[in-house]
């Protein structure tokens, strides 16, 4: 027996390439989408492993330092250090902010860290330029989707960093890159807004009697330069001692202060679970119009090629073409129609992807799941033109 | 091979029931032996239609009795249980247009019949290809149906109809859109398939080009079948 639906392809090839082309497109965004998630639950996972912390201590009844906003005295970490358990602890604050590089404005997320050597909290894992910070001011590793350069000079609020080394695959939530500066810089620029909020707050500081008494020389002074420190941080990164569960540190460092400490597990479902979750919906109401849009696309294709071959098929009938060889053919021609836009849909997002602004990770898994999806689509958008095509009397092919 | 033609005897058609039924047979007869070619004509609404359906066994009759070959179809109100493949291994189909699938080549137009009766696709192919070769279209068979000229295509529809053999081949108007030197051709090619296959041909028509050339004729008026002898005009 020769096979019915692959000669009417060959048949009217181009028809079929034609909507392939275009159930493709439809079939890369998708898998684009799909991409788009992992790569967002990969940066998280990411961001988590480059903190090389074991617990994130925060301020309590909050889920920072990346879902929520969370402020700790930066004095707190000593007390942790002597801890039990607690090998490493490091201060470290993050903020959202626009870094200028000669004419260009760059979005990233500032993160303050602790200079140090490898293994500090905080500081990116590794780099893929330049060293590390080593020095307590105006040095800064910058990830390279930042587009800044080893030596440039880069302008944070009021004060100029010098990049040192460059760094990788560290985004934000949000997809923003990172810039890490010295921490005391980062408390100063997270705190300070601009010249003009500083002349501002001095001025309303002179101009209160209560705080600038001519008979105390001096007070206003230092109320100034109190003001102008700042002892906040949003979190601090501990490392466990070999030999001491996670979970037991995180609960005796909450015992000892009104603080909330946040396992790594903890932190990636708060990442995956709460901060991205409403992307996730968005993705997911994307990929359920797009399969809608894909199934009409081909029943309506599938179902209009049918209608267009009615007379074949009453011909068929009566010529003893059994009704299953007949819905057979008409599914198959889905299932090539689903083939060909799933191969024409993962060679497009295999090129486009990594010119996407996000991090697109296109897993083998999804793209598995994705061809089975589709080929489940295309059966059901087949059904109508199937039915219309059972219905079809093999004595209309008889004159009337 | 085929052997004794179709016979059928007070075939009778009512469609729909009680105040709205139409009786389209009232009582038909008609016998046709293996290599013989016979005209079925008749005045609009006279019936024609609703006995080459019920011959083609698409709908079944009421009420009389339907022998092929040697092989009774059916007899007052009982029908063979498979009409399906008795229309693939026992009825031939000629249509006014070729009617052939467009996506397919000639051969495997004509070879789709022995296929979908479970031969094989080599063996199927040989038989398309003998039958293609007495009908004098063989060079045509790797082209397209939209290839070939309307004359060629009717051809290749013949050879459709005859390729599994089979008893009886009814043939619906199948000169209507050809003028009269082609339509004549395609009664003469009938007529000799009719006796080298040894099957039986009916042929409806309204075309007076050809109807002189019938031995035998049945003329349907208001769902009855008379016998007529016809001209039986030969060919040179
Ligand atoms: N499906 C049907 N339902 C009801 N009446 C029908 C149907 N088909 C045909 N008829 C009626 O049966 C009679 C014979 O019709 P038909 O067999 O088509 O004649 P012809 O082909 O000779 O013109 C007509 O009166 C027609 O209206
Ligand atoms: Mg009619």
């Amino acid at each position: 027996m020769i096979n019915l639906a692959g000669r009417d392809i060959l048949h009217a090839w181009g028809k079929f390439v034609f909507t392939g082309v275009g159930l493709g497109l439809l079939i890369g965004v998708t898998l684009t989408m799909a991409g788009v998630y992992r790569g967002m639950v990969d940066d998280a996972r990411v961001l988590l492993d480059n903190s090389a912390a074991d617990l994130w201590v925060v301020q309590k009844d909050t889920l920072g330092p990346y879902a929520e906003p969370s402020s700790l005295y930066d004095d707190v970490y000593r007390g942790i250090l002597g801890m039990p358990g607690v090998a490493r602890a490091a201060n470290v604050t993050y903020f959202t902010m626009q870094v200028r590089q000669g004419t260009r404005d760059v979005r990233t997320m500032v993160v303050g860290v602790v200079p140090g050597g490898p293994g500090e909290p905080g500081q990116p894992g590794y780099l893929v330029a330049g060293r590390r910070i080593a020095r307590s001011h105006y040095e800064a590793v910058a990830d390279v989707v930042t587009g800044f350069r080893l030596g440039e000079r880069i302008q944070i609020r009021r004060d100029y960093y010098t990049v040192i080394g460059l760094t990788r695959r560290m985004v934000s939530s949000n997809g923003d890159p990172m810039v890490f500066i010295p921490l005391k810089d980062a408390q100063e620029a997270q705190f300070l807004k601009d010249n003009d909020a500083i002349l501002q707050q001095r001025r309303r500081t002179l101009a209160n009697p209560a705080l600038n008494r001519p008979g105390v020389p001096g007070l206003a002074e230092a109320v100034i330069a109190s003001q102008a420190k700042n002892p906040y941080v949003n979190a601090v990164l501990v490392q466990v001692k070999p030999g001491h569960l996670p979970q037991e540190v995180a609960e005796r460092i909450s015992r000892w202060k009104r603080l909330q400490v946040y396992t790594r597990a903890q932190m990636d479902a708060i990442l995956v679970g709460k901060l991205i979750a409403t992307s996730a919906r968005q993705i997911g109401m994307f990929l359920v119009i797009l399969a809608i849009v894909s199934a009409a696309i081909v029943a309506f294709i599938i179902y209009t090629l049918t209608l267009g071959k009615i007379r074949e098929i009453a011909v068929l009938k009566l010529i003893g073409t059994k009704n299953r060889t007949i819905a057979g053919m008409i599914l198959q021609q889905a299932l090539g129609l689903g083939a060909i836009g799933f191969a024409v849909g993962k060679v497009a997002a295999t090129f486009w992807a990594p010119v996407f602004p996000k991090y697109v990770l296109l897993e083998p898994g999804d793209a598995v799941l994705g061809f089975f999806a589709v080929m489940a689509i295309c059966v059901l958008a087949s059904l109508v033109a199937i039915r219309a095509a059972l219905q079809v009397d093999p004595a209309e092919a008889i004159g009337g | 091979m085929a052997g004794k033609g179709i016979r059928i005897e007070r075939l009778r058609k009512r469609y729909g029931a009680g105040d709205t039924a139409v009786d389209a047979l009232k009582d038909v007869n008609m016998q046709v032996a293996a290599g013989e070619v016979v005209g079925l004509i008749g005045p609009s609404g006279s019936g024609k239609s609703t006995l080459l359906k019920c011959l083609g066994a698409v709908i079944e009759p009421s009420a009389g009795r339907m022998v092929l070959g040697d092989e009774v179809i059916y007899d007052d109100g009982w029908k063979i249980g498979d009409l399906r493949t008795l229309r693939r291994d026992k009825i031939g189909f000629i249509f006014q247009a070729p009617y052939l699938i467009p996506f397919l080549d000639v051969v495997d137009n004509v070879a789709l019949l022995p296929m979908l009766a479970g031969r094989s696709n080599t063996e199927s192919r040989h038989l398309a290809l003998e039958l293609l070769e007495a009908l004098g279209v063989a060079h045509r068979a790797r082209g397209m149906p939209s290839q070939l000229s309307g004359g060629e295509q009717q051809r290749v529809s013949i050879a459709r109809a005859l390729v599994n053999r089979p008893p009886v081949i009814l043939a619906d108007e199948p000169t209507a859109p050809l003028d009269g030197e082609r339509a004549l051709g395609v009664i003469r090619i009938l007529n000799h398939m009719a006796r080298q296959y040894q099957t039986a041909i009916i042929v409806v028509t309204h075309d007076e080009k050809i109807i002189p050339t019938f031995k035998r004729i049945y003329h349907i008026r208001d769902g009855r079948t008379e016998e007529e002898v016809g001209q039986g005009v030969a060919f040179e």
